[in-house]
């Protein structure tokens, strides 16, 4: 799905913001990639999502390799990817139902689906009491989850979320989480930029870690063993 | 309801954009204005053209003592005898007097005057006399006798007409110009205004056609409305002109009606300001996405 060799990026005439990155994300993986901030998880995902292209290094994406590609190739490349961005980016004279749907008017989805589809998500997301809101009006969280809605309102192939728990509490974070799973669950890639390490913890899902621009992994972590499990590993008393 | 009415890009909240409409009402009033003057004076050159090809003037000096009388006389026999003349007509006193009237008013004064006599000359436009030989004849039997083909006033007239008329369309190309270049920087202005919104379209796959369409959609609305009030606004002032012309009746200045073909190609301006608009804008949008990955 995903496969970067020696990429290396930077802004105009700047230092490297990401060094001989190797990554692989197979089809119907989950990932998690953490570092600090400024540890060059964005741009990361800016190269993923096609919103800039590396300085060096080869990207395959969809098995074709974006240096070869023409822009008019990219549009359809970027349908197929669902994109929750840092700071939601939701388009503030649009109503959240306009907002979520946006990506389907975008792929010329007809008018009559394009409604019942944005309304059976917002439901899904627990936001079908706003749907004729405007983004200024909600709060940090649901603004989250109109974003998520949004980003997998086309049932993209591969979903990417840039700290997307950044701005919501705990227990929101983890019913994020779930979400992104179950999307998992009916096939979707999914990759998520975090630096909440509790968040990594409740799933047991590979990580990548990027520090200095360097990245590192994937990482497996093991769920911790189930207390029958544990009980039967030490034996009757 | 809201669902559909939205833009995707707040351009209907854009300061420049509640201008356009304005600015292209004024660009098309002055362009249907030059229009509308460039059709009706190619519409009376063509009418001057038409009288007066086929005609010459004979002009007989007034004597110093005495009448032309005899003189005139000669010179109608002499034109009725020349192939090529069809007819031969002197003008009456009054009809000079007529053609008098626009200098010199009304009155008895054209009568108290030495004028000349003037015999209106109709020839075959097919075998006309030559100009030469048939003012050596007319000198002739009526010395100092002065023959005018109207070739060189209306040459002037015409010269004057086509002058006036490249003006007129050096102006329509001065605002369409104007047209072009105020959608440009309010296209320009709107995409640096909307540059988050482009982008995020940009990301979830719009091709650059999709966002392009935003704006040249709402440019194209814009302009429309400006040149129906541009449009309305000729109209009035044809309308006006042509009764003002009318009113003064002397044939000096040129007729202000127009016919319906020219009404027509009047209605198409506001039409195509607002294709032009549409082009401009679409093509200033597309020219600035290429600069994205």
């Amino acid at each position: 799905m995903v496969r970067f060799q020696n990429v290396g990026m930077r802004y105009g005439l700047g230092p490297e913001v990401l060094r001989d990155v190797s990554l692989h994300l197979a089809p119907g993986s989950f990932h998690f990639l953490s570092g600090a901030s400024g540890a060059g998880k964005s741009s990361l995902l800016k190269i993923i999502y096609l919103a800039c292209r590396p300085s060096r290094g080869l990207v395959s994406l969809f098995g074709a390799d974006i240096s070869t590609l023409s822009r008019e190739a990219l549009p359809p490349l970027r349908r197929r990817i669902g994109v929750v961005f840092q700071d939601f980016r939701l388009l503030d004279h649009l109503t959240v139902l306009d907002n979520v749907a946006l990506p389907l008017r975008v792929a010329g989805v007809k008018r009559a689906e394009i409604r019942e589809h944005a309304s059976e998500l917002l439901r899904w997301v627990g936001l079908e009491n706003c749907i004729n809101a405007l983004p200024p009006t909600l709060s940090g969280g649901e603004k989250q989850r109109v974003a998520i809605a949004r980003a997998v309102i086309t049932r993209p192939q591969m979903l990417l979320a840039d700290e997307p728990t950044g701005n919501v509490d705990d227990s929101i974070a983890l019913r994020l989480l779930r979400l992104f799973e179950e999307l998992n669950r009916l096939g979707t890639t999914v990759l998520i930029a975090t630096h909440n390490e509790n968040l990594i913890r409740h799933a047991f899902h590979p990580r990548y870690h990027l520090s200095g621009g360097e990245l590192t992994g994937p990482f497996r972590v093991a769920p911790p063993p189930s207390p029958a499990r544990v009980a039967s590993a030490e034996g009757p008393a | 309801m809201m669902f559909w009415k939205a833009r995707d890009l707040a351009l209907d909240a854009d300061p420049a954009r509640r201008f356009l409409p304005w600015l292209v009402a004024m660009i098309v009033y002055l362009a249907s204005l030059a229009l509308a003057g460039m059709m009706s004076l190619s519409a009376a050159v063509d009418r001057w053209d038409r009288g007066l090809t086929g005609t010459l003037t004979v002009q007989i000096p007034a004597p110093a003592t005495g009448t032309a009388d005899d003189a005139v006389a000669r010179a109608l026999a002499a034109l009725r005898a020349t192939p090529g003349v069809e007819s031969a007509r002197v003008l009456g006193a009054d009809e000079i007097s007529a053609l008098l009237e626009p200098w010199l008013g009304s009155g008895t004064l054209a009568g108290e005057l030495p004028l000349p006599r003037l015999i209106d000359v109709r020839v075959r436009a097919a075998a006309a006399p030559d100009i030469e030989g048939l003012t050596a004849v007319m000198r002739a039997a009526a010395p100092g006798a002065v023959i005018d083909d109207h070739k060189k006033s209306l040459d002037r007239l015409i010269a004057l007409a086509h002058t006036v008329e490249l003006v007129a369309l050096g102006i329509v190309v001065l605002v369409t110009l104007a047209a072009v270049a105020t959608v440009i920087f309010i296209t320009r202005t709107g995409l640096a205004i909307h540059a988050g919104g482009i982008e995020l379209l940009h990301l979830i796959g719009a091709a650059d056609g999709y966002v392009a369409r935003q704006f040249q959609g709402q440019a194209l609305e814009l302009a429309l409305k400006g040149g129906l009030i541009g449009c309305v606004l000729t109209a009035a002032t044809v309308f006006l002109l042509g009764r003002a012309a009318a009113a003064l009746g002397t044939g000096i200045l040129p007729d202000f009606t127009l016919s319906p073909a020219q009404w027509g190609a009047l209605a198409a301006v506001p039409l195509g300001v607002a294709v032009i608009g549409m082009v401009t804008a679409r093509m200033t949008v597309m020219a600035a996405l290429r600069a994205l990955p």
